[in-house]
């Protein structure tokens, strides 16, 4: 009672007295918003009293939410490190695998995590998106112990890579994807060209009845440059061209297809294992027939749009590493990359 | 009896300068460290490709490539103009009704929940852009694009009424009663005196929530990459898509190289923004000193 009695006294002294320096101070303030306020002077000091504590607090408002949101932005990056950690394992290794990259990979990377963990007891893996090109970048500057990649990593990639870690690369491939071109369900197009689609991308076609559909504007969804089904598409169908600066550039597959599952005139592109609002076309090679994107003619390589996702560690990686890596291509683990919808390896070839 | 008061104060006083001091390191920090970034950009050849580039395009990830920030310093200006065009009207509007017309217990029911409406996410409000409003534009204009300036404007503008209604409702109920009493006892009615004498006596408090609105619209970061489309289009059309200076820093920065040319743009990017956030909070301050003295001097 007597203790915040105190307290109380305190904080009304504090108050009258940065009030009453506001007061003398008057339109000279500093307080800006507090000037305006005491010209009116009126007679009654409580009349005064909420706009001058209002316009002090403001300010001090500004800095507490700046000081905070530092503080929640740190804490932000501490949660994001342990997605899939398993906290109260006991720890046989004694540090963490780290796996960052490719954000059409997460899903299943975090699936072979998951059942790795159960097989392995005391293993701990934690498992990070970003994109193909923040793996590679986090892996490079040696913030992660394994990068997933949508692409394969480029050779000054690898270069740099090389000099900081003093081995070798290892490049791992662990399953297959196929990368579909979406429509919405109305659109009655049902196939494109390579070069079509490079053209619709380029912003060379722009109507969709240039390539036999409605007399209306195209409408051009596309992922972000981090990405790496934007290096892959960038490389393999607009042949290293650039794309038209009307792609408007969402994050992530799922939002490609929401908005092209939306928007009648939308085209999209993304892992055809996402395929659920849109419609994934079949896709023509140059000298071959359209082909539809399956299970079947992504394994036997008949459509022209399927690649492989990577895994990328050091040779000279700990245990710990290459043993998840090994692990990843047996048939127990491969079971699990055509459960999450994508495709296993060993049919390849 | 006086000692653990004395030892008391000199401890909460010493913490409080503690944590603003800090504040202010950091601040101070981040403006080093940002401007410190962008030192490999900073020559004329960057800047011609930054500004004079023609076409303007915005392509750093191309085998040569394009650096210019025109469409997206056009995208930003879209962005907050929608968005403050949207904003001040309906914040300042609601200000004088909830400090003019309400009755007083409507009052205490507006004013939070207006205030709480500025805690929403803008995350929440980026996807209820992206779901829902940009479907039911495109259903109800038909616009051709679903992301577009509108789209994204109207997303800012609801993020912004807090800001323009908080501010402004201060000024306008710090106004004194005097002003509205000579105001009726010349026979003006409520609109009269609540448009012709109390909105001009905290114009302002109104003038600066304006300018902090602007400043958070140009900051603005989640709402715009959700809901503008992100495409980099040297494009005047409010009805096509934009991309901001922010959603392209938060956007990119993960893949870049650093210290390349174009972490160095992301920088400079970082920097306009610092720059154009102090020039428009200087411009404001001295707007509302000015306005705050010739009102002094015509009350005197």
């Amino acid at each position: 009672m007597r203790l915040s009695g105190g307290a109380e006294r305190f904080f009304a002294f504090m108050a009258a007295r940065s009030m009453r320096r506001a007061l003398r101070k008057g339109a000279a303030s500093d307080v800006q918003t507090a000037s305006l306020y005491t010209e009116f002077t009126p007679p009654s000091f409580a009349y005064d009293t909420r706009p001058l504590v209002c316009a002090g607090m403001k300010r001090h408002a500004r800095i507490v939410s700046t000081l905070l949101l530092t503080v929640a932005l740190a804490a932000c990056g501490g949660r994001e490190q342990s997605t899939t950690s398993t906290g109260g394992a006991p720890a046989r290794s004694d540090k963490p695998l780290t796996i960052k990259g490719s954000d059409t990979m997460v899903i299943l990377t975090q699936r072979l995590a998951e059942d790795y963990m159960k097989a392995h007891p005391g293993e701990v893996v934690q498992v990070n998106g970003g994109g193909t090109g923040t793996g590679v970048a986090a892996f490079i500057n040696g913030t992660t112990d394994l990068a997933m990649a949508s692409r394969p990593m480029k050779d000054d990639e690898k270069a740099q890579a090389k000099a900081r870690k003093g081995a070798d690369v290892v490049e791992h491939a662990v399953a297959l994807d196929g990368l579909g071109v979406f429509v919405n369900t109305a659109n009655p197009v049902q196939q494109l060209t390579i070069a079509q689609i490079r053209d619709i991308y380029q912003g060379k076609l722009t109507n969709w009845k240039d390539v036999g559909g409605p007399d209306t504007q195209i409408i051009l969804y596309g992922r972000e440059s981090s990405s790496g089904t934007y290096d892959y598409f960038r490389e393999h169908v607009l042949a290293k061209g650039d794309f038209a600066p009307a792609v408007q550039t969402l994050q992530g597959t799922a939002a490609i297809i929401n908005a092209v599952g939306r928007d009648k005139n939308g085209i999209g592109y993304g892992g055809i294992a996402y395929a659920k609002e849109a419609r994934a076309i079949a896709v023509q090679a140059e000298g071959a027939q359209p082909v539809a994107p399956s299970e079947a003619t992504v394994a036997d390589g008949t459509y022209p749009l399927s690649r492989k996702l990577f895994f990328y560690y050091a040779q000279n990686a700990p245990e710990r590493v290459t043993k998840f890596a090994q692990w990843a291509v047996t048939p127990e683990a491969q079971a699990l990359v055509t459960k999450v919808g994508y495709f296993p390896l060993n049919t390849a070839q | 009896m006086s000692r653990p008061r004395h030892v008391r104060n000199a401890l909460m006083t010493g913490v409080f300068s503690l944590a603003g001091w800090v504040a202010i390191v950091f601040i101070f920090l981040i403006f080093l460290f940002t401007f410190k970034e962008t030192t490999v950009v900073l020559n004329v050849e960057h800047m011609k490709a930054f500004f004079l580039a023609n076409p303007p395009v915005w392509q750093p990830t191309s085998d040569i490539p394009k650096l210019s920030l025109i469409p997206i310093i056009l995208g930003t200006l879209k962005a907050t103009v929608v968005g403050l065009l949207f904003a001040c009207p309906v914040g300042v509007a609601a200000a004088l009704f909830s400090s003019e017309f309400a009755p007083p217990r409507l009052r205490e029911v507006i004013k939070p929940t207006i205030e709480l409406l500025a805690g929403i996410p803008s995350v929440v409000m980026g996807f209820f852009a992206l779901i829902v409003l940009a479907t039911w534009l495109q259903d109800t204009f038909g616009f051709v694009y679903r992301l577009n300036a509108v789209n994204a404007g109207l997303a800012l503008g609801f993020a912004l009424v807090p800001i323009v209604y908080t501010i402004s409702e201060d000024g306008l109920a710090a106004v004194p009663r005097a002003h509205r009493e000579a105001s009726y006892a010349l026979g003006a009615t409520r609109f009269q005196t609540a448009w012709k004498v109390v909105l001009p006596a905290a114009a302002p408090a109104v003038f600066a929530s304006f300018v902090l609105a602007f400043g958070r619209a140009v900051g603005e970061t989640m709402i715009l990459l959700m809901a503008g489309g992100n495409a980099a289009i040297t494009s005047f059309s409010l009805l096509d898509p934009l991309r901001t200076l922010s959603a392209t820093i938060a956007a990119e920065m993960g893949e870049v190289v650093v210290g390349s040319e174009h972490y160095a743009a992301l920088f400079f990017m970082g920097a306009l923004l610092f720059v154009i956030t102090f020039i428009s909070n200087t411009v404001g301050q001295m707007v509302i000193r000015r306005m705050s003295r010739r009102m002094q001097g015509a009350a005197s």
